[in-house]
């Protein structure tokens, strides 16, 4: 058996340019093949975006669909129209109640994600340190809320943080507070339920980037007088970095948009843009509008962190 | 060191309590007799009978579950198709733009996502005619576009970590890539195939903003109408359901961990 295998991994070159010989005959076989996955993205992933450009370019109007079009093609005098309409981009950044919605998203989102990670790191640090059976089992643990619903898990904390939940319940029966705190419906609320439903998508990343590092790195570091602190700061933090980016950009990027943590545990002051978006789609039917709230939203605060991202993929793998 | 492994063990084990104290008084606070969610009035099924009850909370059920079906399924053909070209094909003219549009849906904001698809929709309708007003359709093509990414990196790394000697040796028995792909690269690929349908089953199930924006005004999904629901405030009913939706969950994860180690027992005990 393994004589086949080696002699299989030996003839491995010739037999790759074999395939691809192979596989350059069935040309339109491949491009079919490709373009599957591809038009299917193309035209649910991408075309939409293009679509909330050109309706954020609209007018509101009382119809269906809500807003104006852009093209009016006058066939009687060969007339194309074109009306673009800047207005709502105008509105977008002379009201401050925009800005301060977008500032106010990206304060709260960062904030979350350095709990999270304050919170996370040991929780990964444990994990990779352990073996075996134990690892298993706290890997599944972090896994496990997961697989439940987030709406639910964002629920329990209604019911924790209430006024006589079981936080305010807690703390008067010790005897730290006499009335009890108003949580819920507070931005801390929100700061909670964000670090906890994102817990996950930090924890795993750290995990596999902690995994990776050599044990005999921090045993040196130790032999040579590193005090625990040191080894952490030099050693252990700096070669967990790749983990850390990661959990951070799966945690920031989509709290800046949550629209149901601020909805549930948030109060009516609580400004975050997804929700403003949500409002403005669903409340006031202004569908422009809501259109460039998310395309403004998409340029300034999601898309340059995608392209970090995607720089740092291909640096990791040209290394 | 000793002191530092306290430490670790410490704010480690705190991070966990965290994690699931919540869900424990979810499931406890369901038990209870009292109509108000925070006092406890003793244990009671009260809330178990109120919710085989409520037909909306059964109809929404019945709802989500079709629409994670076949999402979930859409979602691991597609998704296979995108993570096998982008690790066996090589290099081709939108490798770059694919790989991109196949990982973006994993970060986008979801009411950026939801919205967008709607008014996609929206636009479609008026110039084709289709699809004609919004319904349980559009929500699995909603679906099925965010779950595709993730199915798409599960099979990209479990195909980089695949030994390609397997798939070299059927090509040098003269299977074409068609036969290959189905009678050796997708039995060894099944596992990550399996994991994909269930993440993407489990995530449709979730999912609350973008089946608001995409669904049709009859057609609720179940967080549609919990969130409705939880909105006006804790509902008992609530946490019954969410103890049922939980425990159905962790029977699965223990039922597949179990099945693993009989798995891995029973090859390490051939070899």
């Amino acid at each position: 058996m393994s004589t086949i295998a080696e002699s299989v991994r030996l003839t491995g070159p010739t037999l790759r340019a074999q395939i691809l010989e192979r596989l350059g005959q069935n040309r339109w076989g491949r491009y079919a093949v490709i373009s599957i996955p591809g038009l299917w993205l193309a035209v649910f992933f991408f075309i939409p975006f293009l679509v909330v450009f050109k309706i954020s370019l609209a007018e509101t109007a009382i119809a269906i669909p809500p807003y104006t079009s852009l093209f009016e093609l006058n066939l009687e005098e060969a007339l194309l129209e074109i009306s673009i309409n800047l207005g709502n981009y105008r509105y977008l950044f002379e009201d401050d109640f925009y800005l301060a919605a977008y500032l106010n998203s990206a304060k709260i989102a960062a904030i979350s994600t350095f709990f999270t990670l304050l919170i996370g790191f040991p929780m990964a640090y444990l994990i990779a340190r352990s073996h075996g059976t134990t690892r298993t089992l706290l890997l599944s643990l972090v896994i496990l809320p997961f697989w439940t619903s987030f709406l639910l898990r964002v629920y329990a904390w209604m019911g924790i943080l209430q006024k006589n939940g079981i936080v305010n319940d807690f703390l008067m029966s010790i005897g730290l507070i006499d009335t009890p705190l108003t949580i819920l419906q507070t931005d801390i609320a929100v700061y909670i339920g964000i670090v906890y439903t994102y817990l996950p998508f930090m924890v795993l990343p750290l995990y596999t980037a902690l995994e990776k590092l050599d044990g005999v790195l921090l045993e040196a570091a130790e032999d040579l007088g590193c005090k625990p602190a040191q080894t952490f700061f030099l050693i252990t933090l700096p070669l967990s970095l790749p983990g850390v980016v990661a959990g951070c950009l799966l945690v920031f990027i989509p709290a800046v948009g949550e629209f149901v943590i601020p909805a549930l545990l948030g109060g009516s002051d609580t400004l975050m843009i997804g929700r403003v978006l949500w409002d403005e789609f669903f409340l006031s039917r202004d569908w422009p509008m809501a259109s460039a709230v998310a395309t403004v939203m998409l340029i300034v605060l999601v898309l340059p962190i995608m392209l970090i991202r995607n720089n740092a993929e291909k640096q990791g793998e040209a290394a | 060191m000793k002191r530092r492994s306290t430490f670790l063990s410490v704010s480690a084990s705190m991070g966990f309590v965290f994690l699931y104290a919540p869900i424990i008084a979810l499931i406890i606070y369901s038990f209870n007799k009292s109509k108000l969610v925070t006092v406890w009035g003793g244990w009671s099924l009260k809330w178990y009978s109120e919710l085989f009850k409520n037909d909306q909370i059964i109809d929404a059920a019945l709802v989500s579950v079709k629409i994670a079906v076949i999402s979930a399924t859409l979602a691991v053909v597609l998704g296979t198709l995108a993570g096998f070209v982008l690790t066996r094909f090589g290099r081709f003219r939108g490798k770059m733009i694919l790989s991109g549009w196949t990982t973006a849906p994993l970060v986008m904001p979801e009411v950026i996502t939801g919205l967008s698809l709607l008014l996609l929709f929206v636009a479609m309708e008026g110039m084709f005619g289709w699809p004609a007003g919004r319904g349980t359709g559009t929500v699995i093509i909603a679906h099925t576009t965010f779950c595709l990414a993730y199915v798409a990196v599960i099979v990209q790394s479990r195909l980089i970590s695949l030994d390609e000697t397997l798939e070299e040796a059927a090509m040098d028995l003269g299977a074409r890539p068609a036969s290959l792909f189905f009678l050796v690269t997708l039995p060894l690929i099944a596992p990550a195939l399996v994991s994909g349908w269930l993440l993407s089953f489990t995530l449709s199930l979730d999912d609350l903003v973008i089946a608001s924006f995409v669904s049709g005004p009859g057609d609720s999904t179940l967080p549609m109408v919990i969130f409705s629901k939880v909105r006006l405030g804790v509902s008992p009913e609530v946490n019954a359901l969410a103890t049922l939706m939980i425990l159905t969950v962790a029977v699965g994860v223990i039922a597949a961990v179990f099945q693993m180690r009989r798995q891995h027992r029973s090859k390490e005990i051939q070899e």
